[in-house]
């Protein structure tokens, strides 16, 4: 059987990488400038997961292409995310006398 | 694309038309999702159930650590180079990378290792309280995640000097390439929820003997 494209031809080229990898580093940037303003303590948790899964987002989507490729590759590695998600869960259920004691 | 098509001959077709290499990577990264999240669950359990110090305010830079952090992150940048690289035919650009890719990830290991050892001067070991054990485990399997990334790169780097990685083998740069990108994504998890969160803690420690 012939291979089917696995993703079509709208690679990002090397400078849309580039300013990837720049808006990598600001939300870095961002993230530790949180970390040192007392005044947001109270958000600090939830700002730094956002921006995190921003972070996580940019890196599998652009750089691993999963953007740009077959949908059965997202299937695989988002179910294991899924999967992940939940095992946390059970764990932190189970475990943890911090947040559900 | 031609980086999903077998090399030399047809001999990798697949019901699906995918490159079975490629999914079994993706499925590997997914388990690998777990393993790490699990690691960080244990982590984040026990955070703050120390009965002894040092604990993580005591001993963490976060300057330093944001730097490690930034570090790994351009590797993601230039090791995509290399892959673009290769995806157009350019061996020596390949080459350039992927040892860019590696200087970098070497220089983060750089990194972990001076930061263990001044964790373990300064008291924390694996067997110190939960911190040690919990923090050393986590970053630990993610430092011999990033060893055996360096070698596969170097591994490429010496195929590629000895002709074996062309234009229409990329997948294999690709495959090396989705290791590499998990392996700082797991490092962007790490960064927040070990190091980040305790900041205002550390801060606090420091106002504490008027710093």
């Amino acid at each position: 059987m012939s291979h089917a494209n696995e993703h079509d031809s709208s690679h990002p080229s090397p400078s849309r990488y580039v300013a990837i990898a720049g808006i990598l580093a600001v939300i870095t940037a961002i993230e530790v400038w949180i970390v040192y303003q007392d005044y947001l303590n109270d958000v600090m948790i939830p700002l730094l997961i956002l921006l995190s899964i921003g972070k996580f987002a940019l890196v599998v989507m652009y750089f691993m292409h999963l953007k740009f490729d077959s949908k059965l590759f997202s299937i695989l590695f988002v179910g294991g995310l899924l999967l992940t998600i939940g095992v946390l869960t059970a764990l932190f259920a189970l475990f943890s006398r911090v947040y559900f004691a | 694309m031609e980086a999903t098509i077998a090399p030399e001959h047809d001999e990798h077709a697949t019901t699906t038309g995918l490159d079975h290499r490629k999914m079994l990577m993706w499925a590997f990264l997914g388990s690998d999702c777990m393993f790490f999240g699990s690691l960080i669950a244990t982590y984040l359990i026990y955070r703050g159930q120390s009965l002894r110090g040092p604990f993580p305010y005591e001993v963490f830079d976060i300057p330093y650590t944001s730097v490690s952090a930034f570090v790994l992150l351009m590797s993601s940048l230039t090791m995509v180079l290399a892959l673009g690289a290769i995806q157009r035919g350019d061996e020596r650009r390949l080459r350039i990378w992927l040892i860019a890719t590696a200087v970098l990830g070497s220089v983060f290991l750089g990194g972990q290792v001076y930061e263990f050892t001044l964790f373990v001067s300064e008291g924390v070991t694996l067997k110190t309280n939960l911190f040690g054990t919990t923090f050393f485990v986590l970053t630990g399997f993610h430092g011999a995640h990033v060893t055996v990334g360096v070698f596969m790169l170097l591994t490429l780097v010496g195929a590629s000097y000895a002709g074996k990685v062309k234009q229409h083998q990329s997948i294999n740069v690709e495959l090396v390439g989705l290791y590499w990108h998990f392996v700082d994504i797991v490092w962007i998890v790490i960064f927040t929820v070990v190091y980040l969160v305790e900041a205002p803690a550390i801060e606090a420690a420091k106002a504490a003997v008027g710093h």
